[in-house]
């Protein structure tokens, strides 16, 4: 056979574009993230690598900073941070015409003082007479900006914007919301699989049903039970028990279902010797069902956590959103709302909220892979 | 809460669940066989040991709420007084329970078929390519993120700056290139819809695809090797051989994906919040539960309206299930 037929070629070049489709929104927001939060405003991230130019606005200092040399009274400075490599192109002092002098040229003020700029942004500005104004004049200048990536947004996003704690809360929510489910549906998928009793059968068809019963059908009546329950109790209706409550009454059918599923593949005879052993149930339980179930708990509990960790819904209407209990989605949405143009917040947050689920994809994507593909095959 | 109050708190969360069932099931093993002659009687005891925790959440979180939300589909915005069908006449004459229902059934027209056949397509694909597995998943990998996160990554690529401004979004980057004026996409009505929905198939053919990969591996060799041999060209092969092997797994994804965009809530809430024409039924659901003080009755209507469109698969599952119990 041919190896390099068109048709082979024709087919690496057409899963190549879908790869690159796929890639490349998150990929952009990465980029992003790490990107000056001025530059990030003005240009695109695809332009990240090459430089860019930036008109911005300075305020040279006022008059204590000035000195008498050569007969003129001077205020020196620069207009840019250290290190920062910007070049100054061209310069203005009215808002009208930013580009109206070049690097050399002396612009003259209307009270007659002069200003010399450097395209570094160092500036020398001078009069006959003394300066008597506490601000200094502006400048606008157009510059060309190298490339600039920087964790500040990481910091800023996690510090001053919440969410650092939002992730902590994120995590107090996911984690047992994961594994209360997973002990109590093992003991529930046991009985199910292995002891006879009264009424099981009707049990597992309930389990079934409930697979597909999306969540909305339980969040009015449940809402109303915790604000009962609150007022009764005098404590507070939305709490971080009743979210993993929550969580484990909407997990509750399917993780029972997968591990069903995984149990009854298991040998009964295992069972049976055990038993004439004079083991009790949760003795089997314990020795021989947990070890031999390791792998489909990983799996299970992948698919727990990251529902949990990416739920929205459930944590907005079983939470107060308030900076001690509100999780990373909720934040985010709210940042999505209240500084919809501050790209470095929202690519950074949005990428701090990745980080689990993407450690989790790439450290354990196989049995992530598994608990969908054993999670689907019977819809 | 302090942060420190919060792992307290998550510990014992944990732990008390733990320690219902060792303290239990140690009291069973140790007195339960010198009292409890019978062993009968020790194991039923055992079985409600094992399924009361998970029984009593089961009834709380799904059966009861199903039926006291039909219940209260017939009462007041309260859920005192009895309306018949007062919330449903109203929802019928709604315009925006009217835009929600035909939303929802694009999406669940467009988005479920289109994940499912790039599945197909690139898992076939990538079966025959030897980076195919990379290629899977970096295809796979929105998978992993939240709706809302991915919701963020596509605001930032749908981003819409004023003409005389440099584009920093994709899409208008691309479209102002190509000399055209730049769109505030999400805003556009209808269209932006599908807007919404790129986003959803981005996160669900992953899933068609690792799935798709799995039942692929059921193909029998020998089958396509002789098709290659008389001379079949790939496409032949991939609509004559492999779309009939995988009829049924075709099947699961598409009620699977359709399950799941029946109930999307996330993305439309961050990106539109069911502005310019984008509501579908689970985001008016979300804003009658708190609209006006919040009415059960409508959001009810509302929820019920979600669960009529998994029915059939229900009832399906059911039956499925039924036929395999017999055997």
């Amino acid at each position: 056979m041919k190896k390099f037929s068109i048709s082979s070629i024709l087919s690496q070049l057409l899963l190549l574009f879908f790869v690159i489709i796929w890639i490349i929104p998150t990929f952009g927001l990465f980029i992003s993230s790490l990107r000056d939060k001025d530059l990030l405003a003005i240009s695109g991230w695809w332009t990240s690598l090459t430089t860019t130019e930036v008109n911005e606005i300075y305020r040279m200092s006022g008059m204590e900073s000035q000195i008498e040399e050569d007969g003129y009274f001077k205020i020196k400075g620069k207009l840019f941070e250290d290190n920062s490599g910007k070049k100054i192109e061209s310069f203005g002092i009215t808002s009208k015409k930013i580009n109206e002098f070049n690097i050399g040229d002396v612009a003259i003020f209307k009270d007659e003082s002069e200003v010399l700029l450097d395209e570094d942004g160092n500036y020398e500005w001078r009069s006959k007479t003394e300066f008597k104004k506490k601000k200094g004049k502006r400048l606008f200048t157009t510059s060309l900006s190298p490339p600039a990536f920087t964790f500040e947004n990481y910091r800023e996003v996690l510090f001053k914007e919440g969410i650092g704690r939002a992730f902590i809360n994120t995590m107090a929510v996911a984690l047992p919301s994961t594994l209360i489910p997973l002990i109590i549906c093992s003991f529930f998928a046991y009985s199910l699989t292995w002891m006879k009793f009264y009424g099981r059968d009707t049990l597992l068809a309930i389990i079934i049903a409930s697979l597909v019963v999306p969540l909305q059908m339980s969040l009015i009546p449940i809402l109303t039970i915790y604000n009962d329950f609150g007022a009764l109790f005098g404590v507070a209706a939305k709490s971080y028990p009743g979210v993993w409550m929550a969580h484990t009454g909407f997990g509750l059918a399917s993780t029972t279902f997968l591990l069903r599923n995984f149990l009854k593949s298991l040998p009964n005879e295992m069972m049976e010797a055990a038993k004439v052993d004079g083991a009790s149930h949760y003795d089997i339980f314990l020795r021989i069902i947990i070890p031999l179930s390791i792998p489909a708990f990983a799996s299970i509990f992948i698919l727990q956590f990251l529902w949990c960790w990416n739920d929205l819904l459930v944590g907005l209407v079983f939470l107060d959103q308030v900076p001690s209990e509100i999780i990373l989605t909720a934040k985010l949405k709210e940042l999505l709302g209240s500084r919809g143009e501050n790209w470095e917040i929202l690519t950074t947050g949005a990428f701090v909220s990745m980080t689990v689920p993407l450690f989790i994809f790439f450290a354990l994507q196989r049995y992530f892979i598994r608990g969908l593909v054993a999670g689907s095959v019977k819809g | 809460m302090t942060i420190l109050n919060l792992v307290f708190i998550v510990f014992l969360g944990i732990l008390f669940f733990i320690a219902y069932f060792h303290i239990s099931n140690y009291i069973l093993d140790t007195y339960g066989n010198k009292t409890l002659k019978r062993y009968n009687f020790e194991n039923s005891i055992r079985v409600i040991v094992f399924i009361t925790p998970a029984f009593i959440v089961l009834f709380i979180f799904i059966l009861y709420p199903v039926f006291e939300t039909i219940r209260l589909s017939f009462y007041d915005k309260f859920g005192r007084e009895f309306v018949g069908l007062y919330n449903y006449k109203w929802a019928i004459n709604d315009p925006e329970f009217r835009r929600s229902i035909l939303n929802n059934l694009v999406w669940l027209l467009v988005v479920p078929t289109l994940s499912t056949f790039f599945g197909l397509v690139i898992a076939n694909l990538a079966d025959r390519i030897w980076w195919g597995s990379i290629a899977k998943s970096i295809i796979f990998m929105p998978m992993a993120i939240s709706f809302v996160g991915a919701g963020v990554i596509w605001k930032f690529i749908y981003e819409y700056r004023g003409p005389e401004n440099t584009q920093i979004g994709l899409l208008n980057a691309v479209i102002v290139s190509l000399g055209y004026e730049p769109q505030a996409w999400l805003t556009i009505p209808m269209w932006n819809n599908f807007f919404l929905m790129a986003i959803m198939i981005w996160i669900q053919t992953g899933l068609a695809l690792v799935i798709f990969s799995a039942a692929l591996r059921s193909v029998p060799k020998e089958m396509l090797e002789a098709a290659r041999i008389d001379g079949a060209s790939e496409l032949k092969i991939f609509f004559s051989i492999i779309i009939p092997y995988l009829e049924q797994t075709i099947l699961v994804i598409w009620t699977l994906i359709t399950i799941i965009v029946l109930r999307i809530f996330d993305i439309i809430f961050a990106m539109t919040n069911g502005e310019w024409q984008t509501g579908v039924l689970a985001n008016l659901m979300y804003d009658w539960m708190f609209r006006g003080g919040g009415d059960s009755g409508r959001g009810s209507v509302l929820a019920i309206v979600i669960m009529i469109g998994v029915i059939p698969i229900l009832a399906w599952n059911l039956y499925k299930h039924r036929q395999e119990q017999k055997i």
